[in-house]
């Protein structure tokens, strides 16, 4: 999968999860700049991302992603 | 996307979208609040919001309390402010496997085991026993099993095995909730196996976040406690509506004929059909009502019911609508003719036109998309919780008995010169008290479903019946009423709130099933009794309309109470007690 697929349906992950239609993410958005983007909305954000993209991710991996580029790059690298 | 709330449950919809949900849920304007305190043994935070969705599904409006993590002890234990001003109409015990202080050691002797077990079943004993302070339902999980087990196989039937103890401490608590009032169980040993204890518990979840079930199981479990929560409150169905060809046999009657209909052992199908047939068979009797309603020939349909291999019988229908009319035309009969809410029904049928059809000209009736095969009709019905039940009564089992006998009353009834007469030679007896404790439970079940007799249709939790019992500022009178055909157990409620010299009806309510049997003069009698001995002068009688209640609309007026207020539909009604002549003489009294 191409990273500008994954980016588009991360989008609508992101819309879905904050109920925000006209939310627009970049590969530098981080919870810093989303006010809801708290501990807990993180788990809905992996769990949907999990499923969208049928993968799985450790314990490990999930302190990793701290923005949407490192979110994007992660999920390239388990669908390989 | 509400349908994801119904079964088949949209596990991934419900995760992804709950609050594009919720909004659609609020649009609904549910009105009932309840106030729900979660108290934790593991993180609550998406239970409580997925909770959310599956109450206001069912009409509730919820406020929610949460312990911080893993203070479901000290919160139950220790006097706490917040809680108590929140006034929990339902606490929820979210406890598990996770929470087990210590599970047997190898080295510990059978003594030391049974210690260990009864410590730790006093530690929730001491729980329960501390929260009955805010009169409220106790909602407990029991115990899921863990994900491993080092005896293997052993650990089920060895001293020192965690499932054994596990099985123990579970049988510790269904033993005590069948002795605790308010306490009721969540059965998550069911739900985590029916799920799959694999599925259930996500390790990468509980150590990254010390949630102790998977995301994919919240819903579920919120389902579940959904369903608890609407049988607690009493806001359940009552009667199963059965289309018959291809939903109670395999294959048209009318075509097939009794030799060719699918039923029995020697097919799948006809095995699958039985099975069904049985489930029905079980609910019925458990106190749900069954009723026919079927494009059929009467007597083809009829005679359906006589192959060796149907586990129904037609007497065990109430109401049986057999005939060329629409379905829903058929449904609105069955509710009037067993009077019972259209809400209160449930109605299955394999053909999905026919349940679009009923479903739009019945939007009240619960039409659950069970599709076309047998194998699913039994999940829809139970996975959907429509006949959750908390406890099962006497009243329960006998349901189907009082609605039979009522069809014996009936055909009596055409005996007899006048009304009175027929009346009179039922011997009718009534039980007319003060509320005790033992009828609590029944006497919140019965504010929160009747729906048709009820002036005020003020619904009372489990701890405002409690606290109206013990309280001096009221009358609170429950009737029981039986006859030569039967006992109607307890059939009708009236709450009057004292202040000085006049007393005002908070809530006046009856069965259905006893109508126009003179029961509603006892209850008056008894009230007029009761307020005489107070020195009281004047009742206030109150009538607030509901879509459900026309019915009562002119109740007071009969019972020869004057109009002295009307605001649109609501009217405020008085009785003056000066001359009041006893009104029922066809019921005996015995209060013995």
């Amino acid at each position: 999968m191409d990273k500008e697929l994954a980016f588009e349906k991360v989008q609508e992950i992101f819309k879905d999860i904050f109920d925000d239609q006209g939310l627009a993410i970049e590969a530098s958005t981080s919870s810093n700049d989303i006010e809801d983007w708290d501990s807990l909305n993180h788990i809905n954000l992996v769990v949907a991302i999990e499923k969208e993209f049928k993968i799985k991710f450790n314990f490990n991996e999930l302190t990793g992603l701290k923005d949407v580029g490192a979110m994007i790059d992660l999920i390239i690298e388990k669908l390989k | 996307m509400l349908d994801s709330l119904t079964y088949p449950i949209d596990v991934d919809l419900i995760l992804r979208k709950k609050k594009a949900i919720k909004r659609e849920l609020l649009e609904n304007k549910p009105s009932s609040t309840i106030n729900i305190a979660i108290l934790g043994g593991s993180t609550t935070d998406e239970i409580k919001n997925i909770l959310e969705l599956f109450l206001l599904k069912n009409g509730f409006l919820p406020n929610f309390y949460q312990s911080e993590y893993n203070k479901f002890y000290e919160d139950a234990i220790f006097e706490n402010e917040t809680l108590s001003a929140f006034k929990p109409d339902i606490i929820l015990i979210h406890t598990s496997v996770v929470n087990i202080t210590r599970f047997p050691r190898f080295d510990e002797q059978i003594d030391e085991i049974n210690h260990l077990l009864s410590t730790e079943l006093n530690k929730f004993k001491a729980i329960w026993n501390s929260l009955s302070k805010y009169n409220c339902a106790i909602i407990q999980n029991n115990f899921d099993f863990p994900l491993n087990r080092s005896l293997g196989s052993l650990d089920s039937y060895d001293i020192h095995g965690k499932t054994l103890f596990i099985n123990k401490l579970n049988l510790g608590f269904s033993k005590c909730a069948n002795e605790i009032k308010n306490l009721y169980l969540n059965d998550i040993n069911y739900l985590s196996a029916s799920i799959g204890i694999q599925k259930w518990f996500d390790r990468n979840l509980w150590h990254s976040a010390k949630y102790a079930l998977s995301f994919d199981s919240i819903p579920l479990y919120a389902n579940q406690v959904a369903s608890i929560v609407n049988a607690i409150i009493g806001n359940v169905k009552k009667c199963l509506v059965l289309d018959l060809d291809n939903t109670c046999w395999g294959g048209i009657i009318g075509d097939d004929s009794l030799d060719g209909i699918s039923l029995g052992n020697e097919t799948a199908q006809g095995e699958s059909f039985m099975y069904f047939q049985q489930y029905a068979k079980e609910l019925k009797d458990r106190g749900i009502i069954l009723a026919v309603s079927s494009k059929n020939e009467y007597n083809l349909a009829k005679e359906g019911f006589t192959h060796p291999d149907s586990v129904l019988k037609f007497e065990d229908f109430t109401a049986f609508k057999a005939n060329w009319e629409p379905k829903s035309e058929n449904i609105k009969s069955i509710s009037s003719e067993i009077n019972i809410g259209l809400d209160s029904l449930v109605f299955i049928d394999d053909n999905s036109v026919e349940r679009e059809i009923v479903s739009s000209q019945l939007p009240m009736v619960n039409v659950p998309n069970v599709g076309s095969d047998v194998m699913n009709f039994v999940d829809h019905i139970e996975k959907n919780g429509f006949f959750e039940i908390v406890t099962l009564s006497n009243d329960d089992v006998n349901r189907n008995k009082f609605y039979q006998e009522n069809n014996v009353r009936a055909a009596e009834q055409s005996l007899f010169d006048s009304y009175d007469d027929f009346l009179h030679s039922l011997n009718m007896v009534a039980e007319i008290k003060s509320f005790s404790s033992l009828y609590v439970d029944r006497i919140t079940q019965l504010i929160n479903k009747t729906n048709q007799f009820n002036l005020t249709s003020k619904r009372y939790t489990i701890g405002e019946v409690e606290a109206v019992r013990s309280s001096d500022n009221y009358i609170k009178i429950y009737g029981k009423l039986a006859d030569k055909f039967g006992d109607n157990g307890l059939i009708s409620i009236l709450v009057v709130e004292v202040r000085e010299l006049s007393c005002h009806i908070d809530l006046w309510l009856m069965s259905c099933r006893v109508l126009k049997r003179n029961m509603e003069f006892a209850m008056l009698d008894r009230l007029v009794e009761a307020c005489k001995d107070l020195g009281i002068k004047d009742i206030f009688g109150y009538y607030y309309r509901t879509p459900k209640n026309n019915m009562v609309a002119k109740f007071y007026e009969v019972m020869g109470f004057k109009l002295i207020e009307s605001n649109g539909d609501d009217t405020v009604w008085k009785l003056n007690l000066a001359n009041y002549e006893q009104k029922n003489n066809v019921i005996k009294i015995e209060n013995g």
